[in-house]
């Protein structure tokens, strides 16, 4: 595909392989990524959910040995090629991970790290877009006391939150979230489910779960994911009530395993 | 037969136990039995006059300042080129054999006798490089000495680091130099200091590799190309000659409580960091 089409979808992928060494981790997935919905992946476990999430910020090129075929398009130019800035993509493609991940710094100096990064230096800024990030977390009210405190010492779900709102200080327009919820409990995992559906207004957001209620809740479109394989991409409600294959209806019923 | 697990239990206690004791006793037997000697001519006189008569009296100013020169000297020259050999080798080179050779070799160096260096130090840097026997020739000779140390310690701080620091920051857009500068860096700190302090001490005791490369006089150095004389020195000349055993044993006792000052410092200096990072 030429890179000068106009983008009909935010990311697009198409025939996308990726090789651990010899071990292949995908397998040909293609997939469409709406702009500002959010996108779940689903499947068991080593199916390649993470592997393909961490395509789309190219945190594959860490690993050594990572081979990728097929082509990612961000805004209808291939994230792939050679000439791509890939601190500039991973600026615009933002990560939250499985376990909240705080740099050992106070609350401030993890939500400007990004901008630090960037080369925003003037303390006014800084302080501006550290307020704002936390507020769009929802968690200015409980850390605007709190700010020159160790981020460590805040509970797991604040953490969390506290990631996500170091990520939205760099200003994304992709979210990428893997399994963000597995470390936190019930009511936090709401919260955090709560603050998904408002960032959606703003964000693409694409997010990995084990919990198929949570993706079944939050997602406007599910991809079923099966050895490397996408086994079947559609709109939530499509997959969860009317699957068309049946290994997906064997997942979503939990005849799987 | 078997012994039962609660008596190899008692047994490993009363062991370990004994083992931590009998080493305790050595450090401290050794330490009271020089610093009793040593106090005796300690005082203000001692450290601050110069020595007489080759140290048969006076005191040992001369040496203090090769004491601290030497070692400051080793520090500033091997701390930046062994973390930057350490960074390169951890975060900017992929496991490969080209690593495994140079680690190898690093381990090998850190293995060998230092009056190797000094040998070395003697050949090269005080004769065919021509800066004779000085604080130079000395500072050189320690630096190289201590290098593998700083390099091997430095390398398993940086590896403590947690992975996931670094792959948050690559996912914030961060360079692979701001990522080592800003998270890797800061969080080895405590073992990076480590690894210098352990520096400092090998290079306030060292004697054989100075001897060599930074020669043994007693007055006062007046630039880097100046031999002096460290305390470890004229220790060993003052024994060895049999010139003054009491001036000896207060060398001694110098040596060691600035041995111990240098890590009490350290280990506050750390614990101050820490405290302030989390
Ligand atoms: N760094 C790696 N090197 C080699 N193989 C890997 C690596 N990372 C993942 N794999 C393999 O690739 C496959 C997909 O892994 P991936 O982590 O993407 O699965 P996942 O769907 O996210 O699983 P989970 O639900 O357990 O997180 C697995 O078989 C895994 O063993
Ligand atoms: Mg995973």
């Amino acid at each position: 595909m030429s890179d000068n089409v106009t983008a009909q979808y935010k990311i697009e992928i198409d025939g996308l392989n990726l090789f651990y060494g010899q071990f292949q981790a995908l397998k040909s997935v293609p997939m469409s990524i709406q702009e500002r919905m959010i996108t779940a992946l689903i499947g068991p476990s080593g199916c390649g959910k993470s592997t393909l999430l961490r395509c789309l910020n190219r945190m594959n090129d860490l690993i050594h040995g990572v081979r990728v075929q097929g082509s990612v398009h961000l805004d209808g130019i291939d994230i792939y090629r050679p000439a791509q800035d890939v601190t500039d993509l991973r600026k615009r493609v933002g990560m939250v991970f499985q376990r909240p991940n705080p740099f050992p710094l106070t609350v401030y100096q993890n939500v400007v790290y990004g901008l630090r990064v960037a080369g925003i230096r003037h303390s006014r800024s800084l302080d501006e877009i550290a307020e704002r990030s936390l507020r769009r977390a929802w968690m200015w009210d409980q850390v605007k006391d709190k700010l020159d405190e160790p981020a460590l010492e805040l509970p797991l779900d604040q953490q969390q939150r506290l990631c996500i709102a170091r990520l939205l200080a760099v200003q994304p327009e992709v979210i990428l979230m893997d399994e963000p919820c597995s470390a936190l409990d019930p009511i936090a995992t709401m919260k955090v489910e709560e603050l998904m559906l408002e960032l959606k207004k703003d964000y693409t957001i694409i997010i990995v779960t084990h919990n198929m209620q949570q993706a079944a809740r939050v997602s406007d479109f599910t991809g079923y994911m099966l050895l490397g394989e996408m086994i079947e991409f559609s709109e939530t409600q499509v997959i969860f009530t009317r699957p068309t294959k049946k290994l997906t209806e064997d997942y979503i019923t939990g005849k799987y395993g | 037969m078997r012994i039962p697990p609660r008596f190899s239990q008692r047994l490993a206690i009363a062991f370990l136990g004994g083992a931590t004791l009998v080493t305790l006793v050595i450090l401290v037997a050794i330490i009271v039995f020089i610093l009793e000697k040593g106090l005796l001519v300690l005082g203000w006189e001692f450290l601050f006059s110069s020595p007489k008569d080759m140290g048969r009296a006076g005191g040992i100013f001369p040496t203090l300042i090769g004491t601290v020169l030497l070692p400051l000297l080793a520090i500033i020259i091997a701390t930046p080129l062994g973390v930057s050999t350490s960074v390169y080798l951890t975060e900017y080179t992929r496991e490969s054999k080209t690593t495994r050779v140079i680690r190898f070799g690093t381990d090998c160096l850190a293995g060998i006798p230092s009056i190797i260096f000094g040998l070395f130090g003697f050949i090269f840097f005080v004769t065919t490089l021509g800066m004779g026997w000085s604080i130079m020739s000395g500072g050189l000779t320690l630096a190289f000495m201590i290098l593998p140390t700083i390099i091997r310690t430095t390398e398993e701080a940086i590896r403590a680091v947690p992975k996931s620091y670094r792959e948050v920051s690559f996912s914030l857009g961060a360079t692979r130099w701001q990522t080592t500068k800003r998270v890797v860096l800061p969080n080895a700190l405590p073992g990076i200091l480590t690894g210098v302090m352990l520096g400092i001490g090998r290079s306030i005791g060292e004697t054989a590799a100075v001897i060599f490369t930074a020669g043994s006089s007693l007055r006062i150095p007046e630039s880097v190309f100046d031999s002096t004389r460290t305390m470890a020195v004229h220790f060993y000349i003052l024994a060895r000659e049999g010139i003054s055993t009491e001036n000896a044993y207060g060398t001694a006792a110098v040596l060691i409580i600035a041995v111990l000052a240098v890590n009490l410092l350290a280990y506050w200096l750390m614990n101050r960091f820490i405290a302030r990072r989390s």
